[in-house]
């Protein structure tokens, strides 16, 4: 009986990673390989986002100075580097587009981004930032193959060119930007791994405390364990 | 002095007398195994809850304009508010995983059966408001996942003839899923879910004590008063309200022995929930859903609502079945057997170990059905998943079904008079 429900534990077990099987996507995400860690890379992802994005996307939930914090930029630096329009070092990442006129002019407002990497993935933005091609039937003359029918203009099409589809649905190389594609990949690089940290600040401190956690729960199991051993032993 | 007072406290509020009975003097049988521990998990975790909790009540906006920015407020700007979400995420979860390993525990042994049954109500009584309190929880983040899945299960009530309207009506307090819904949720979820919850744990732990915890065996460690000889009697001291109405064999006082085996349990349950709390608290997307990182959002549904995997099982039935209605009351009846389990067994034996072949098979199959109810309910609904869940759903059922039929005059192996091991 005992292999019975050994067998049987095992089994529940292996079904489990099941589980993660049963949801993906249906779109090819290229693999960002953006790194937390490196932090000149989320500097220029900052200060692209600051120069590309922020006009219509906010990231209302991030403060400058907590990003000058983990960035490792002093805040006077940060001020004059990254803060164009008078905001206190305290103040969340937002713009001044009006919501309801966007909607009238993309279709819809310019989502929040500060989460997107979480909502969607790291990989997802950096695909998407590079999928852009000519469709003459959208409003803004493209469209892109990670997000179909998006409402969002190519604003990056000065620095990556412009692509075009062929009849098997290829793209073909961008031409026409002031980038070299391996360029414009670390662009969309930089910003995929900035948004990941906008996503969860927190992330590098959760794991580096992980670490210490875990670590002590494993002595404290040792000790944990001897102390039932030594009381058992009258059991016994 | 200290003896003095004590002693002073102890004529007015027997504390220690009531420690000796439920914890120093309780006779539990000396041969728990590994299930055995998924009670004192669960305790774990709901402390986990109720303090974590209340530290993030703190923070916390109930309104609709307010609440998803102060969840994100939480994980920035408070100090180590993103351990506090992640312990309370993590621990929702958990909750149900070791929920179900000890109901099923209690399934294997037969711990439901004579003279427990009370006990098991009381345990399924604690399920069904963990459910409630979990429902309405995982609408506080107000994402989107939170409101759509919120207003999927709500419109259900819809299904009801003639009061359906006004009651889903009632439980939203709008017509749709509004912050007047967040802020009544909020009310249940922090104060009147918990409150239940925590006096049905300790309904649930003295109906325990009174009838006696069951093991792995089934076999009575209460025998009747003079029937053991002197020197079989388990040679500790119990308390008088179990050592003079029974002679008790095979036992051990609850602490220190369980409490010292069980914090072992504990550490290592510890270090499996902490992997995930610092290392995946998302869960695969299974803990916390994707689209709960956008704002709930009336006009845009997510891509495939399906509820949190603990759910599944019982979104599965509701979902196979094709009308509305009678999904609803599928769903439901799905926890109603649950209930009703000490009386759909008629068998005696209460462990699997002596009981009969078909019983096995029987209980193995319930299993396999109910995990892939659980998967399905994570996965888009299509033809196959629906027709593999119709399947996994009679199987659900036929488990009543079929141990009414062959409990009755079951082959069952003889029951050791005496714990084996």
């Amino acid at each position: 009986m005992n292999k019975f429900i050994r067998a049987f534990t095992f089994g529940i077990f292996a079904l489990v990673p099941m589980l993660t099987l049963a949801s993906s996507g249906g779109v090819h995400l290229d693999k960002a390989g953006n790194d937390l860690t490196d932090k000149e890379s989320l500097k220029r992802g900052f200060e692209s986002y600051i120069n590309y994005c922020l006009g219509c996307h906010q990231l209302q939930y991030q403060r400058y100075g907590r990003t000058f914090a983990d960035l490792g930029i002093s805040d006077a630096d940060g001020v004059a580097n990254f803060m164009y329009t008078g905001e206190k070092v305290g103040d969340h990442i937002t713009n001044t587009m009006p919501a309801k006129e966007a909607a009238k002019w993309f279709g819809s407002a310019p989502p929040d981004l500060t989460l997107e990497a979480r909502l969607r993935s790291p990989d997802w933005i950096y695909t998407y930032l590079r999928s852009f091609y000519v469709d003459p039937s959208r409003p803004f003359g493209v469209n892109n193959t990670v997000f179909k029918d998006v409402g969002m203009p190519h604003v990056l099409q000065g620095l990556q060119g412009i692509r075009t589809m062929d009849e098997h649905g290829k793209l073909s190389e961008a031409t026409g930007g002031s980038m070299t594609v391996e360029e414009y990949d670390a662009f969309a690089r930089d910003l995929a791994n900035f948004l990941e940290y906008t996503a969860e600040p927190s992330k590098l401190e959760r794991q580096a405390m992980g670490y210490w956690v875990i670590g002590f729960l494993f002595i404290f199991l040792i000790f944990a364990y001897l102390l039932k051993v030594e009381y058992w032993k009258d059991v016994h | 002095m200290i003896a003095n007072f004590m002693a002073w406290i102890e004529k007015r509020l027997p504390l220690m007398d009531a420690m000796n009975k439920h914890a120093a003097q309780y006779p539990a049988p000396k041969n728990f195994n590994f299930w055995y521990v998924f009670g004192i998990l669960a305790s774990v975790v709901l402390v986990n809850q109720i303090l974590t909790g209340i530290w993030l009540t703190m923070s916390y906006e109930p309104t609709g304009e307010g609440a998803f920015a102060s969840i994100e407020y939480i994980m920035r700007d408070v100090d180590y508010g993103w351990l506090l979400r992640y312990m309370h995420s993590t621990g929702a979860s958990a909750f149900f995983i070791v929920v179900y390993m000890h109901m099923f525990r209690g399934m294997m042994y037969g711990s439901y059966q004579k003279p427990r049954e009370l006990l098991w109500i009381f345990g399924m009584l604690i399920f069904l408001v963990l459910m409630a309190e979990a429902f309405m929880g995982y609408l506080l983040p107000w994402g989107n996942m939170s409101y759509w899945g919120a207003q999927v299960i709500i419109s259900l009530f819809g299904a009801i003839p003639i009061i359906g309207d006004d009651l889903t009506l009632w439980i939203r307090g709008d017509y749709v899923i509004s912050g007047a819904t967040l802020n009544r949720f909020f009310a249940l979820h922090v104060i009147a879910m918990p409150l239940v919850l925590v006096i049905l744990v300790f309904l649930h732990i003295l109906a325990l004590h009174e009838v006696g915890s069951n093991n792995p065996e089934g076999t009575d460690i209460k025998k009747k008063k003079g029937s053991i000889k002197p020197e079989e009697l388990s040679k500790f001291t119990f308390h008088k309200q179990y050592s003079e109405k029974y002679d008790i064999v095979d036992a051990i006082p609850f602490h220190p022995y369980y409490t010292v085996k069980d914090l072992v349990a504990v550490v290592i349950f510890l270090i499996v929930f902490c992997w995930v709390l610092f290392f995946a608290p998302e869960g695969g997307g299974y803990f916390i859903e994707a689209p709960n990182f956008e704002p709930a959002n009336n006009l845009k549904t997510p891509e495939h609502i399906v509820p949190v995997w603990y759910f599944g099982p019982f979104f599965t039935i509701l979902r196979v079945v094709p009308d509305k209605l009678l999904g609803m009351i599928t769903m439901f009846a799905a926890i109603g057997v649950l209930f009703a389990l000490p009386w759909f067994d008629r068998g005696t034996v209460k462990s699997l170990r002596f009981r009969s072949k078909a019983h096995m098979i029987n209980l193995t199959q319930f299993v396999i059905c109910f995990v892939a109810l659980g998967v399905l309910g994570t996965m888009a609904g299509t033809e196959l998943t629906n027709f593999i869940g119709r399947i996994a759903t009679l199987g659900y059922f036929g488990f009543f079904v079929a141990i009414w039929f062959y409990s009755k005059n079951e082959k069952t192996k003889p029951v050791p008079e005496r714990v084996s091991g």
